[in-house]
């Protein structure tokens, strides 16, 4: 759904598109462990051409020189998401895009910053 | 100071009792103080106004970039140009988690990108001021920064996940931004007379223009009260100002500036300071287009679009040909 | 000694100055955000590397100069950086095209100088080696990725390395100071890094689909100070004004 044609959002009298272009690097999560051995956690999501690059810009965006982390990128447009409780008939926005939302896995706080 | 610019479409707040139930339960979630997800039911004008909202604040971050990084190649040690540096990268990383979470309203950050370019969207009025001198970046630091921490601190609380979340970690970076434009003012009210004179200078130049971020009285705006009812907005123009200034006044005492009003003072009965509104024709005009950098600011992001688009896309051309050898070679 | 471990800490320290100034002109303008935090990750450790090698300098040099002073008070003669890394940053891809050449040099020398026999040279080698690995890792892909790209970014790429190549010889020449370090084990010699550099520069720049330029003829007098190019006054005028403008003042 993350491509502009069949975004909603070009319907909106907000900001009407032209066109879109097919060049945008596709949308990657990103999940990182940190130091303690816990678990990898979603921190966020960014744009990059590919899987390496989506790591390196990760480790740029997301860890700001943090040694010992690990990171997994993984393409948004491969995450299965679980429905939300109410399936209303009308949830057309961003209709699978559950998983782009940026604390997927809950961690506690005391893991601290990763 | 992103949100407060907003202006929804809505045509004033239905009580619950007038609304379809998808839409009461929709209200329910939010009045309880739930969060509402990107698979959530939800009304287009609750959509949109965040697309708008989440994307002006997107645009106001990376434009944002621009009035600061006009002084890190002048920055005068090292470390003041490694730190301005570090919060200039800090603003990128914000307009990045932001269009992160407005694209999980199904609208792209090419989209985006493309419609501030294209001056359809807006970003913060303040960045179209321009910045003269070093002392300017510890003004932007201590008030634009601590301007827009006024208006963020509470959207951590606001009703849409994503957009929550990103403020959570926005909030959290920018712990140090104010804290070290404040240092920048300090160096310099303390310093020389030169600097003093710098520093008084750039309060008198960036007093008004921050007064404006957090935009027009909306006491009676129908807009801001469907914001509010949808948690997307969570404080009033004027009352956000206010705090500003309370906050604000004493520390300009404190470095021995004056803030270039003169009825500003302390009100002992109401506990709060009196202070003169800024010129809201200024603030039209520039919103319009004609601040003293809107020119130079969205000629300096179409630049950088259109001089990176062969970046963009070589890339990406690589990637795919990688992808098609490695598809080959199984 | 001291005066040829002054000589050889400044050019250490006005290499990632010069660098690091360049690459921080690119905040907020870069062509995608995600590259645009990177490039600022790389400028910050450039910066952070000089505030050591030229506050070592300072300390060697004794004369009461510390690593603010000898950035922001020396004038074009008196820098000591190669004169690759003063180019202008012209597009994106000269800009990591000059990444790429000086960060393979610039990694080697770090690993020769964590050997060093000077303790503090070797700790700032050891530090600064792990975010040198790096650099040169992006700067590689996106050598190989605008190279290989899209024809233009090919074109574009090659008009980079060309323009560029000249200064690469300029890294590996060895002059009396070098000489002075290494017979007192403080640094390798640059002659012995250019087998390793260039068997890195050609696979890379194989997998790049680019050409080497066939002519090695080298510029040089950056790191000597003899001859810098018209670049880098320009680039002083502005990174040194306030400085020089309020002499008194304190930031």
């Amino acid at each position: 759904m993350s491509s502009p044609e069949s975004s909603p959002y070009s319907d909106t009298d907000a900001a009407p598109h032209g066109k879109a272009r097919a060049t945008e690097w596709p949308l990657w999560e990103i999940f990182i462990r940190g130091q303690h051995g816990l678990s990898h956690r979603h921190v966020g999501s960014l744009h990059a051409a590919d899987a390496e690059s989506a790591i390196k810009n990760a480790r740029d965006v997301y860890t700001r020189r943090n040694e010992g982390v690990s990171i997994w990128a993984v393409p948004a447009s491969a995450i299965a998401a679980s429905s939300p409780e109410e399936k209303g008939a009308l949830y057309e926005p961003a209709n699978d895009k559950v998983y782009r939302h940026p604390t997927f896995f809950d961690i506690p706080d005391e893991v601290g910053a990763m | 100071m992103y949100a407060q610019m907003i202006k929804s479409t809505g045509e004033g707040v239905k009580s619950l009792d007038d609304m379809e139930p998808d839409e009461r339960a929709f209200q329910e979630r939010i009045n309880a103080g739930g969060k509402i997800e990107p698979k959530d039911w939800m009304p287009e004008g609750y959509r949109k106004n965040l697309i708008r909202q989440i994307g002006q604040h997107a645009h106001s971050e990376i434009v944002g970039q621009l009035p600061e990084g006009n002084w890190i190649t002048r920055a005068p040690t090292l470390e003041r140009k490694a730190i301005l540096l570090a919060k200039v990268q800090d603003e990128a990383g914000h307009g990045l988690y932001l269009y992160c979470a407005a694209e999980t309203l199904g609208v792209t950050r090419d989209q985006l990108t493309r419609d501030l370019l294209s001056g359809k969207m807006k970003y913060s009025s303040i960045f179209n001021y321009p910045t003269l001198t070093w002392a300017d970046m510890g003004a932007v630091g201590w008030l634009v920064d601590g301007a827009a921490i006024m208006n963020q601190v509470p959207l951590q609380r606001t009703s849409y996940g994503p957009y929550a979340r990103a403020m959570v970690r926005i909030c959290k970076e920018e712990s140090f931004h104010q804290r070290q434009g404040f240092d920048i003012m300090m160096k310099m009210a303390k310093g020389t007379e030169a600097q003093r004179k710098m520093a008084q200078d750039a309060l008198n130049r960036f007093w008004y223009p921050s007064l404006m971020m957090f935009g027009p009285s909306d006491a009676e705006s129908v807009h801001s009260a469907q914001s509010m009812a949808w948690k997307i907005k969570m404080n009033s123009n004027d009352e956000l100002r206010q705090k500003f200034v309370d906050q604000t006044a004493p520390q300009a005492e404190y470095l021995g500036l004056t803030i270039p009003d003169e009825n500003l003072k302390f009100n002992e009965e109401t506990g709060h300071y009196e202070f003169s509104e800024p010129d809201w024709d200024e603030f039209f005009d520039v919103l319009k287009g004609n601040g003293p950098c809107n020119t130079e600011r969205l000629e300096d992001r179409n630049r950088a679009w259109n001089e990176g688009r062969w970046v963009r896309e070589g890339l990406l051309a690589h990637a795919e040909k990688k992808r098609k050898t490695a598809i080959a070679a199984e | 000694m001291s005066d040829a471990l002054f000589e050889f800490l400044c050019r250490m320290g006005d290499n990632t100055l010069v660098l690091g100034h360049r690459i921080s002109e690119w905040c907020g303008v870069a062509p995608v955000l995600e590259e645009d935090i990177a490039l600022a990750n790389t400028a910050l450790d450039l910066i952070g590397q000089t505030q050591l090698w030229l506050g070592l300098a300072g300390e060697v040099e004794d004369k009461g100069r510390d690593a603010d002073r000898l950035a922001f008070h020396r004038d074009v003669w008196d820098f000591r950086n190669l004169l690759l890394v003063e180019q202008p940053n012209g597009d994106f891809g000269r800009t990591m095209m000059r990444q790429f050449l000086f960060d393979g040099w610039h990694l080697a020398q770090l690993k020769g100088l964590m050997g060093s026999d000077n303790d503090q040279i070797a700790a700032i080698a050891e530090k600064s080696v792990k975010e040198v690995t790096y650099h040169h890792e992006r700067a590689t892909d996106t050598v190989i990725g605008l190279g290989d790209g899209t024809e233009e970014s090919h074109k574009r790429m090659q008009a980079a390395l060309d323009r560029l190549y000249p200064y690469v010889g300029e890294m590996f020449i060895s002059d009396a100071v070098d000489e002075e370090m290494v017979s007192a084990g403080i640094a390798p010699d640059p002659a012995s890094l250019r087998p390793g550099y260039d068997a890195m520069l050609d696979a890379v720049l194989t997998e790049a689909t680019l050409q080497k330029p066939a002519d090695d003829f080298a510029h040089k007098g950056g790191k000597s100070g003899a001859r810098h190019t018209e670049h880098l006054g320009h680039m002083l005028t502005q990174m040194q004004w306030l400085q020089r403008a309020y002499p008194d003042a304190t930031w």
